[in-house]
């Protein structure tokens, strides 16, 4: 269906895409995987006509076509979904599917023709997606369907996923996949870009791995297992599964005791919280995204916006809960936040400025009479530790934030929540859009950090994260604690049902 | 009755180069480009629109010269900011600015006077039909925004121009298409100003109804029929002011001044919000 023969593209200089061969074959899902900056996505853009090649060849069915813009590839059957998707958000479903490409007069849109075959087209592979509904009210499970939609309107015959599961929840991820597979089984291929292993195994027919800009192997997914393909991806072998020994807890540190956010009309997005959390543990929530879990964190961080908390918050036996967020900082307690482009770092200031963010009024960065004084060369010298102790790459402490990836992002802030070296540490989805060697280092670090007697509160909505890190896990459902487990001894499916509520996992 | 009669049809002729010019920056602002140009705009408009009738005896010309007249310094300001990626207020303000300053200098060279053009004959001036059409242009307005595959792009660029460029469309031909638009509709409110309301170009006849013409199309939200409505109170509250002009004990300001607070009010998220488009004032990069 589509080949790419000996691509390569170069930016200012530098090869993102290395003589890359891939052979797509029809009717199959082809997963393309690889950490980030692979030149995964580099490929797929010029299999999609948004980069051009500096040189090398792309076949579609067959025979070698020129592409200048996405024009070339969609009159081809070659549609995209974005990772961030391309949608108007005021817009209806329809509207968007037709922009570009309006049926009907110059001056009269004839939505009503499109809308029936959106729904005709959703409907053959039970989307459920009403075309006359307005994007921002759509789940954003159901905005990707949306961009599924736009793809097949154009009549694709081959679909490009860029990472479409990092933005889903578990049970949306597993619905992707079930429309995915019935795709498939109307014969459209599909190629998916991602770095979750055990969604490889789990949707693809094929897999392609790349590694600094080359392909670096092709196997068919039945004859290969994760070890493998991780270890094609980084390099070397890599630890998939979390070592630790047992837990040694000592004194609770976190003690919260029927804690409770209120919104607007009442609605109370957490409800009757009790749980502690000692010194040399680590607690894990578990729960499907959307169930007081953020909320939880907020409340504790003393973040909490447009609600009001009640109940107790009590750090080593006294009370935070009416502190402001630097008052519970400067008592140990350190929050590495779930969305880091919003709340954990500045994205267009360099590392320095965000490695202090925090600690910026405390010695010896701060100096003089109202710690007024900024000490640059402290600054730089903190910096300099954190890189080096959490292996951010590159280590340069003038680049801005927004030029690490995600995975170096994550161990920027972590490094520096730890420098401050909490008594307490609130983590929300510490690996998220990061890649396996990060995830690997991070995992580590988390453990060593309980080891040496911190308090740790985990939560995640990767259940195999959470079950893997947690010593004890407490599973929430719309906003309570339903239940606390031992990770050990309880299985993936068991806690699933708890999440759900007892109906069958999604 | 009479009384309220007259301070309606006043309100009416008050409103429609109000109208004009803020339908002129729904079209721009929609698509994502401030248009604080817009006194510019008029100001070009009403000054061209009253010169070539003066010379040419014909309103109708007049009135194209002066649609022309915005067209081209709108044009000015699209390409700055769409082409060249330019700070949209800053460019909207110097275009402001310029257009104090170049009816001055013309009617120096051409009328020897400090900023006005001469009169025009009374059976020189333009009828009613501006007030008809910046009426009328409000169902098509809507019609265009909501039922045309241009309105849909319109809406789409000024919301999320990335979406539209990767599903094909040209944002910057849509945003240029706007401005120029957008000019065209404020230079027909300048006009109507000078040679509808008025018989000449008097300096700075506007005297700020462009940015008046910016308060109703954000008071109307953006959209076409809301925007005429606050056209109609501001005209309204420019009418009552007029006419009871040394009859109140109050002070007209007083009553000049309450569309102003209400605008205010409005904006202050007092009553219901009010959401500008997405992309607005963001110039758009493609990308390859």
């Amino acid at each position: 269906m589509l080949e790419l023969r000996e691509i390569t593209k170069r930016f200012a200089g530098v090869p993102a895409n290395d003589r890359v061969n891939l052979t797509v074959a029809p009717g199959t899902i082809h997963a393309l995987v690889g950490e980030n900056g692979a030149g995964k996505s580099t490929a797929m853009r010029i299999a999609y006509g948004f980069y051009g090649a500096d040189s090398g060849e792309i076949l579609v069915e067959g025979r070698v076509h020129r592409f200048t813009s996405p024009h070339d590839a969609i009159r081809l059957g070659i549609g995209m979904v974005h990772q961030h998707f391309m949608l108007v958000e005021p817009m209806t479903v329809a509207e968007n599917i037709v922009l570009g490409l309006e049926p009907g007069s110059p001056f009269a849109l004839d939505l009503k023709s499109a809308e029936a075959r959106i729904r005709a087209l959703s409907d053959e592979l039970g989307l459920a997606i009403d075309p006359t509904r307005r994007i921002e009210d759509l789940s954003v499970g159901q905005q990707q369907r949306v961009e599924l939609l736009k793809a097949l309107y154009r009549e694709a015959r081959l679909l490009i996923l860029d990472e479409p599961t990092a933005v889903l929840s578990p049970q949306a991820t597993a619905e992707l996949f079930t429309i995915l597979r019935r795709m498939r089984a109307q014969g459209k291929t599909i190629v998916i870009v991602t770095h979750k292993l055990s969604e490889v195994l789990d949707i693809s027919d094929e897999v392609t791995v790349m590694r600094d800009g080359r392909v670096v192997g092709h196997r068919r997914t039945a004859e290969t297992n994760a070890a493998e393909l991780a270890h094609l991806m980084v390099g070397r072998d890599v630890l998939l599964r979390v070592v630790k020994p047992a837990a040694q807890p000592k004194a609770p540190v976190l003690g919260v005791r029927g804690l409770a956010v209120t919104f607007k009309g009442g609605e109370k997005r957490l409800d009757g919280v009790s749980f502690e959390v000692r010194a040399g543990e680590i607690v894990g929530i578990a729960g499907i995204e959307g169930n007081g879990q953020t909320e939880l964190v907020e409340a504790l961080a003393g973040l909490t916006e447009g609600g009001a908390v009640s109940g107790t918050i009590e750090l080593d036996g006294r009370s935070v809960a009416g502190l402001s967020v630097r008052q519970r900082r400067a008592l140990g307690i350190s929050h590495v936040p779930e969305d880091r482009h919003r709340r954990g770092l500045l994205l267009d200031f360099d590392l320095q400025e965000n490695a202090i963010l925090g600690a910026d009024d405390r010695p010896p960065v701060a100096v003089g009479p109202g710690r007024f004084w900024l000490r640059r060369d402290e600054i730089r010298r903190k910096t300099e530790k954190i890189l080096a102790a959490f292996d951010v790459r590159p280590p340069d402490p003038e680049r801005p934030a927004r030029a690490l990836s995600g995975g170096n992002q994550q161990k920027l802030i972590l490094g520096r929540e730890l420098d401050l070296q909490p008594k307490l540490l609130l983590v929300a989805q510490p690996t998220r859009g990061v890649d396996i060697g990060g995830i690997e280092f991070i995992h580590r670090r988390l453990v060593e950090l309980r080891d040496a007697g911190c308090a740790l509160l985990l939560v995640s909505s990767e259940l195999e994260e959470v079950t893997a890190l947690a010593d004890r896990l407490l599973v929430m459902r719309r906003g309570r604690i339903v239940a606390e487990v031992d990770p050990e001894t309880t299985s993936m499916e068991e806690i699933g049902l708890l999440m759900t509520g007892g109906s069958a996992a999604a | 009755m009479s009384i309220l009669l007259i301070l309606l049809a006043s309100a009416v002729r008050q409103a429609t180069p109000l109208l004009l010019a803020a339908l002129g920056g729904l079209y721009s602002e929609r698509s994502g480009v401030i248009n604080i140009a817009l006194e510019g705009l008029m100001l070009a408009g009403a000054f061209t629109a009253a010169s070539v009738t003066h010379y040419s005896g014909s309103p109708w010309l007049g009135l194209a010269a002066g649609i022309a007249a915005g067209v081209l310094v709108a044009l000015v300001h699209g390409v700055a900011c769409i082409r060249f990626k330019a700070d949209q207020v800053v460019s909207g303000t110097a275009i402001n600015i310029l257009f104090l300053g170049v009816p001055a200098l013309l009617s120096g060279a051409l009328f020897q006077s400090t900023g006005a053009t001469p009169q025009v004959p009374q059976e020189q001036l333009l009828p009613i039909a501006p007030i008809v059409l910046a009426f009328l242009l409000v169902p098509v307005t809507w019609y265009v925004l909501n039922r045309t595959p241009f309105g849909l792009r319109l809406r789409a660029v000024g919301e999320n121009p990335e979406a539209a460029d990767t599903a094909g469309v040209n944002v910057a031909r849509v945003r240029l298409a706007a401005v120029l638009l957008s000019g065209a509709l404020a230079a027909i409110g300048g006009a109507y100003l000078s040679i509808g309301q008025s018989s000449l170009f008097a300096r700075n006849m506007t005297a700020g109804r462009g940015f008046i013409a910016l308060a109703a199309l954000i008071f109307g939200k953006w959209r076409p029929v809301q925007t005429m409505l606050a056209c109609l109170l501001f005209g309204f509250a420019e009418a009552l002011a007029i006419q009871m002009e040394g009859v109140s004990q109050v002070p007209v300001q007083f009553i000049q001044i309450v569309p102003y607070v209400l605008t205010i009010i409005v904006l202050a998220g007092f009553i219901g919000h009010s959401r500008a488009p997405r992309a607005l004032g963001v110039p758009y990069q493609e990308k390859r």
